[in-house]
């Protein structure tokens, strides 16, 4: 609803006026919910379809939403609250400043949480998810927050790993470690074949057609039987071994040559830990990167491409390796994937897993690691509390993303830190840094800018 | 003036480029001297951007040739050449008329951007970078040396760290400049860079300039409409109107050519004929 | 012969349906620059709206085929258009100013909303519908394979060719088409020039989806099933389509979903069916790489 800037006169105008708009919402979603709602269809016995009304449950979602709107066009417009300022920008900035002691802090507890969440398994498997998305927004960063470019389908990569390792170990009997570095060069290669075709594209059809590619190699997956064994997936995919020691309970196991007792919780530990090596190593990398040449080329490719062109900078291979390195993360991530189910098939990889990591990226704030981190593990931590209600998950996700989108669409970590300095070291504020190519002077000349 | 070698570094031969119906420039010849600063001045929609843009690589000539030609003798067909390979391989640095630095990133870290192709080198193509090889960080230092020498050269020493997009417009336009610098040009082409400054900005660019053309031997191409800066210190100046070159000389001889003139102030179409004839066309 | 024909007869049909929602998708995308990720899910709401209201009403006893289809149309078109402008009002008007990616991000979360919406709300099993409009036209019989040109065959066709012609007349003559074409040219200037921006781009919102509506209680005729997830995968093909014949024009979608529909029909006759939809996402990739402007798409110059 529109905004009235200045006060009416008089609290009774006020009333009427406020009434008349929350009214308003009230009728449309009225309108919205009637049918949809307000009906429900089932499959009745014969197979034909059965209406049941649910006129209570339409009612109280529309008294739902003109209370709201009553109570917002009332409370909030006279406070004149921005919806949007939550959190002041100075908390943030002072939690910026204390980014790095955030950082180690999270590590060390990171570091400890085997141990002291050691007979909790609901946690640790919770702490391994976690950390595998926190990796695979670590390399969306690194396509998305520093190269500018908007993969959706990454999840393709992660599919390639997984099913990578699978069919190595089944087929050639490689253990974990020797698949762990082929699986990732086979994504990074797939990543390069894929990057070759949308390099001369912009913005959102980069979006949609790497959303594509995505959907493609699923639909490649579910079909290609006699590769992939199909909708049924591969199941048998060994678990990993401890340099060779594997977590069972002969004499040859890890349990018994380190004089411990058996237990199941071993590989989970072990798991757990893998994956944060994996993660900071992933991390360490993109650090490392941001410093060097090809990083620098990345980010100045996000901000002004042609620019970089007039530069002597090989624009095409800048995007390939950016491209090639976030696949072959993607794939380090999707054998530990298959390795830690022990079982992969064409669901896990659909088009949502995309959008939940691109979700983290953008809320943790592109380009910051830290961000996505601590994005990760809300967003995740909230995925699990909100188990219960597992259809209304998706719901709040998608809601939850349109919100942050109004609300906050830098993200939680609005700065971006210069990887060089001459003097001394000062964040830049997110609204200079250009994210994936900002309009110029109108929404359709920026697609070619 | 510096005369050392008066044969030409970049050539222009019968350059038209056609968008569509509309023909931008049309048979357009002229060259710029090694060390010579050249203008190329006309009236708005005269076609410069369009010749700026084919030679430095981001429009393909309809027709024509564009040589560029280096001390050691290695020619260039930059019609052929396209995108970064202009400014990798033939050496030509340009900036743009409505400034395109990257805005996020701090000044430093502009210059620092326009060194990438020797660091790259040096980094041996990121690899042996990541694990921080000493060429590496020897090329690093030098070329932060580098970026300091320019910083220091236009003023922003005290800035450096600062965002470019937040640095004040003067500064941007002169950081434009250093950073087509630290890309070691032979050939500078400048869009527009006297364009939203003041007198004495103006006069710190021609200074600049100079500076670039004597310390560097940089030959330089600009687009100007500023005509102080223009008048100041080009060598050579090429008119064009309507896409066609119609004066092509030293600065004092253009400036009192009656067609140029007349092309400004925009002649009546009835005393055309006049202007024509009295300038004995 | 005869199986080509019948292939082209049903590819042109599901072409129509490719083509209203394409529609959608370059209105949206040539006023403000933006692919609605939704588009596709605001197709599917309407199907669903379709099924609901057609229940309804033969419910409390509205029999009469023609006059429920009639209303049914209506209300769909009516609510899905609500749809539309709630959905561009809530998740896209506040990003207009913001960055590139923000009204992307918030399209595809509106798009997840919608889908979960609709299976929260329904159930998240496939709704059959019983056909409505049965019979058609035998046109070439013979013994080994009839062309069947079937009754709901026509009605698609020949709704989308009025809706067409209706449509251009608006875009033309009216007045808001003028206002459209302005600010499809420079928002900027229209809006200095005193087009309601604001109101303009809310009208092509519900205009897009009372296209995509009728879209929708067609694919309804036609396929007699539907499930929340057919938006997706009619997104991304109507979205080829919007690209294959120029983003950005009109006739373009129309032709585009014309010649992805042939493609798709022929694609699952000639060679396989599974493969389908990985031959529309072939088309996309294809036509952006070598064709980004589309057939009837005007090439766009670089401005350095």
């Amino acid at each position: 609803m529109s905004v009235l800037s200045e006060h009416s006169t008089g609290h009774r105008f006020d009333f009427l006026t406020a009434l008349k708009r929350a009214l308003l919402s009230a009728l449309i979603a009225f309108g919205l919910f009637s049918l949809l709602i307000g009906i429900r269809t089932d499959t009745g016995p014969t197979g034909a379809l059965v209406l049941t009304g649910r006129p209570a449950l339409l009612a109280i979602i529309v008294g739902l939403v003109f209370a709201g709107a009553l109570v917002r066009e009332l409370i909030l417009r006279d406070r004149g609250i921005a919806l949007g300022r939550f959190v002041s920008p100075d908390l943030l900035a002072r939690a910026q400043a204390l980014g790095k002691f955030v950082g180690l802090a999270l590590l060390g507890f990171a570091i400890l949480v085997p141990i002291i969440f050691y007979h909790d398994r609901y946690l640790l498997d919770l702490g391994i998810m976690i950390l595998t998305y926190v990796m695979l927004g670590w390399r969306l960063n690194i396509v998305v927050g520093l190269a500018g470019l908007l993969d959706l389908g990454y999840v393709a990569f992660y599919a390639v790993g997984a099913y990578s390792y699978a069919l190595l170990a089944e087929n050639f009997g490689f253990s974990f470690w020797i698949c762990l570095p082929l699986a990732g060069i086979l994504a990074s290669f797939w990543g390069i074949l894929l990057g070759f075709p949308v390099l001369r594209l912009r913005g959102d059809y980069l979006a949609i057609v790497t959303l594509a590619f995505g959907e493609m190699i699923r639909l490649v997956l579910i079909n290609w039987q006699s590769l992939t064994h199909g909708p049924d997936g591969i199941t048998g995919v060994p678990r990993p071994t401890f340099f060779g020691l594997p977590f069972n309970n002969d004499d040859g196991g890890f349990a018994h040559t380190f004089g411990l007792e058996w237990s199941p919780l071993h590989r989970i530990v072990f798991l757990y830990y893998l994956i944060l090596v994996l993660a900071l190593v992933t991390n360490l990398v993109t650090i490392r990167l941001r410093r060097l040449p090809i990083g620098r080329a990345w980010e100045a490719l996000r901000e002004d491409e042609i620019a970089c062109r007039s530069l002597g900078i090989n624009t095409t291979n800048t995007k390939l390796t950016a491209f090639a390195m976030g696949a072959m993360f993607a794939g380090f991530a999707g054998s530990f994937f298959a390795t830690r189910q022990g079982f992969i098939s064409p669901e896990s990889f659909t088009f949502t897993e995309s959008a939940l990591v691109l979700a983290i990226v953008v809320l943790g704030g592109m380009g910051s690691q830290i961000g996505v981190a601590v994005a990760a593990a809300v967003m995740l931590g909230g995925f699990e509390f909100f188990r219960e209600f597992a259809q209304f998950r998706m719901l709040v996700f998608g809601l939850a993303m349109v919100a942050i989108m109004i609300w906050r669409p830098r993200g939680l970590v609005a700065t971006r830190t210069p990887s060089i300095f001459l003097n001394r070291e000062k964040d830049i504020n997110a609204d200079l840094v250009r994210r994936a190519r900002t309009k110029t002077w109108s929404w359709r000349r920026a697609q070619h800018d | 003036m510096t005369d050392a070698a008066a044969e030409p570094i970049l050539t222009v031969e019968h350059l038209s480029m056609r968008f569509g119906g509309l023909v931008a420039v049309d048979d357009l010849s002229f060259s710029a001297r090694r060390g010579d600063i050249t203008a190329l001045i006309g009236p708005n929609g005269a076609g410069k951007t369009t010749v700026f843009n084919c030679i430095t690589g981001f429009y393909k000539p309809s027709v024509g040739m564009i040589r560029l030609t280096h001390t050691n003798g290695a020619e260039f067909l930059l019609e052929r050449l396209f995108d970064f390979r202009i400014s990798k391989h033939a050496r030509v640095a340009r900036t743009f008329q409505n400034i395109r630095l990257f805005p996020g990133m701090t000044a430093l870290e502009n210059l620092m951007v326009a060194q990438h192709n020797p660091l790259m080198l040096a980094s041996g193509l990121t690899f042996l970078g990541i694990f921080g090889i000493a060429s590496f960080t020897q090329a690093e230092r030098a070329a932060i040396d580098k970026a300091r020498y320019w910083l220091n050269r236009i003023g922003l020493i005290e800035r450096a760290d600062d965002p470019a997009g937040s640095l004040p417009y003067g500064a941007q336009r002169r950081l434009e400049i250093a950073r087509a610098m630290c890309a070691d040009p032979v050939l500078l082409c400048l869009d527009e860079p006297a364009a939203g400054l003041n007198v004495r900005e103006s006069g710190e660019l021609n200074e600049l300039l100079m500076f670039i053309r004597a310390e560097h031997g940089t030959s330089i191409l600009l687009i100007e409409h500023d005509m102080s800066v223009v008048m100041e210190i080009s060598d050579h100046i090429v008119v064009l109107d309507y896409g066609l070159k119609i004066a092509d000389g030293k600065p004092a001889a253009v400036r009192d050519d009656p067609k140029v003139i007349a092309a400004y102030l925009g002649v009546h179409d009835e005393e055309l004929g006049e202007a024509h004839a009295e300038a004995g066309l | 012969m005869d199986y080509f024909f019948q292939q082209l007869i049903n590819g042109l049909t599901l072409g129509s349906i490719y083509g209203l929602i394409a529609i959608g998708y370059t209105m949206v995308y040539g006023i403000i620059g933006m692919i609605n990720f939704a588009h596709g899910d605001i197709f599917m709401v309407s199907a669903f709206l379709g099924l609901i209201a057609f229940l309804a009403l033969v419910a409390i006893g509205v029999t009469a085929v023609p006059l429920a289809l009639f209303l049914v149309l209506l209300i769909a078109m009516a609510l899905t258009s609500l749809y539309g402008w709630t959905v561009e009002h809530f998740a896209y008007r506040p990003l207009r100013r913001s960055f590139r990616l923000a009204p992307l991000i918030s399209a595809i979360g509106m798009s997840i909303v919608l889908q979960n919406y609709v299976q929260i709300a329904q159930g998240a099993r496939v709704k059959p519908l019983p056909p409505l409009i049965p019979g058609g036209f035998t046109l070439v019989s013979s013994k080994t394979f009839p062309v069947e040109l079937s009754n709901v065959q026509i009605i698609v066709v020949v709704t989308t060719v009025v809706l067409m012609g209706v449509f251009s007349w608006l875009v033309a003559r009216t007045r808001l088409g003028r206002d459209m074409r302005a600010c499809e040219q420079d928002l900027k200037m229209a809006s200095l020039l005193g087009v309601n921006v604001d109101r303009t781009i809310s009208y092509t919102f519900i205009i897009g989806a009372a296209l995509a509506a009728v879209a929708g209680i067609m694919h309804l005729l036609y396929y007699g099933v539907i499930d929340f997830y057919i938006g997706f995968i009619a997104g991304v093909k109507a979205f080829t389509a919007a690209v294959l014949g120029g983003i950005g024009s009109l006739p373009g979608a129309m032709l585009g979903g014309l010649l992805i529909g042939l493609i798709e029909t022929m694609w699952s006759a000639y060679f396989s069916v599974e493969y389908k939809d990985v031959a529309a996402f072939c088309i996309l990739v294809i036509v952006l790489i070598f064709l980004p402007s589309g057939i009837l798409g005007r090439p766009e110059i670089e401005k350095v």
